[in-house]
């Protein structure tokens, strides 16, 4: 790894200012920026790390009724903390990776990062969550834009995810066993106005809703709402762990069970 | 060079490291402590799990500097207080829960964090907290084996395989 330096700030307005200078680049649990700087496919001059400010630690439920996670919380603390508002939130969060890398990634991170296969862009997109940056508020539809990419200017902090609670919902993970990421994951959450479902893994694009689906579940909240209900393959992600046509035939099946089990 | 200051094994530590400087270097190449491995270095294999502030790290993914004021628990610091093997590495003894070893540090370190969570954990329990932690040669089943018996469970009825 090329050497950087690294900045520690303890507030959102320090970090903001660090990361305002060229070369810099924010760090949060650092659980994918390492290893890539590792293999020095990126190299800053200046890290900024995010896990010393407080503020953007924690989970808790704000008067109207959302689940607010801090952005620099790590997955092993959502797990614990969120499983008595939103389980199914919860769930997703005590899956991703392995145990010691849930001590170190963040919420803030991963949806930072938008890895096609990571499990958060799919509760986030399939909640419609609000990502709340140092400078703004994104709906969680404008704020996935393809593999890899986000609406986040340069320098911009995801301080806060804040999730409305379904009445019911369900994460399924299709996990590749080596690297623990989905092959194919699916969330689906059920609220008042509608059904939400979206998809991690299978597209070269990343997260996706799946309208379709959506429809068919808002009429009818059953597995067999969805039969008779395909992806085409085109467009899915093809590598040596699965052909695009298994990916889109997965979807399905894993958003069958994630309708039977939600809760 | 930044100056970090520490808590490692109960012991203040301290030294000049780089930005990029990982935990499991300054532990290994500054402190001396061998006892914490580098496997993979890429965050897959475990090896290198230390705790930091109680809860299980891969020392390799996290960087020297962030862990200022930490306390971090390594292998070394893990044996009982008169230097005998605690309930957790001597389980690994007594049931052959290691063969050439180099895993075993943070499979001990990982073990000793899900007992610390689940003191009473099932097999696949046990099978779903070592994800992080791979192992060439057992085939996992005496870890697994050993680290029920560090949980109090009965094991005799299991084979060894």
């Amino acid at each position: 790894m090329y050497n950087f330096e690294l900045v520690r700030p303890t507030t959102i307005a320090d970090a903001a200012s660090a990361l305002g200078h060229e070369g810099a680049q924010a760090l949060g649990g650092g659980q994918t920026l390492l290893p890539t700087m590792k293999q020095r496919l990126a190299s800053p001059e200046t890290l900024v790390s995010l896990t010393a400010i407080t503020e953007m630690q924690g989970v808790c439920m704000s008067d109207d009724g959302h689940l607010c996670i801090g952005g620099a919380t790590p997955h092993a603390l959502v797990a614990r903390e969120a499983v008595a508002h939103y389980p199914a939130l919860a769930g997703l969060a005590s899956h991703i990776g392995d145990p010691a890398v849930r001590n170190r990634g963040t919420i803030g991170g991963s949806l930072a990062n938008n890895d096609p296969s990571a499990c958060y862009p799919s509760a986030a997109l399939g909640s419609g969550a609000v990502i709340i940056t140092n400078t703004r508020k994104i709906a969680a539809d404008d704020y996935f834009q393809g593999m890899f990419t986000t609406a986040l200017n340069e320098g911009e902090i995801i301080t806060e995810v804040r999730f409305p609670i379904p009445e019911k919902a369900n994460y399924q993970k299709f996990e590749q066993p080596a690297s623990r990421f989905a092959l194919v994951g699916v969330f689906v959450a059920k609220y008042a106005d509608g059904v939400r479902v979206a998809v991690t893994g299978a597209s070269e694009e990343g997260v996706f809703r799946w309208t379709e689906a959506e429809a068919a579940l808002s009429k009818s909240f059953t597995a067999d709402a969805l039969n008779g209900l395909t992806l085409p393959a085109d467009g899915m992600i093809g590598d040596l762990h699965g052909s695009k046509a298994y990916r889109a035939h997965l979807v399905g099946v894993m958003t069958k069970r994630a309708v039977a089990a939600a809760a | 060079m930044v100056k970090v200051n520490m808590t490692v094994n109960g012991k203040a530590a301290s030294g000049d490291v780089e930005g990029r400087t990982l935990l499991v270097q300054f532990l290994r190449e500054n402190l001396h402590l061998t006892g914490t491995h580098v496997g993979c270095d890429t965050s897959q294999c475990g090896a290198c799990v230390v705790h930091v502030n109680g809860t299980a790290v891969k020392a390799c993914s996290m960087l020297a500097a962030e862990a200022e004021g930490v306390e971090v628990l390594t292998i070394e610091g893990v044996a009982n207080a008169d230097g005998s093997l605690n309930t957790v590495q001597q389980a690994f003894q007594d049931h052959h829960g290691l063969q050439c070893g180099f895993c075993t540090p943070g499979m001990v370190m990982t073990a000793t964090a899900l007992l610390k969570e689940n003191p009473n954990p099932t097999e696949a329990e046990i099978r779903d907290y070592l994800e992080g932690n791979i192992c060439r040669c057992t085939g996992y089943h005496n870890i697994v084996k050993a680290i029920m018996a560090a949980a109090g469970q009965d094991v005799s009825r299991i084979a060894a395989e």
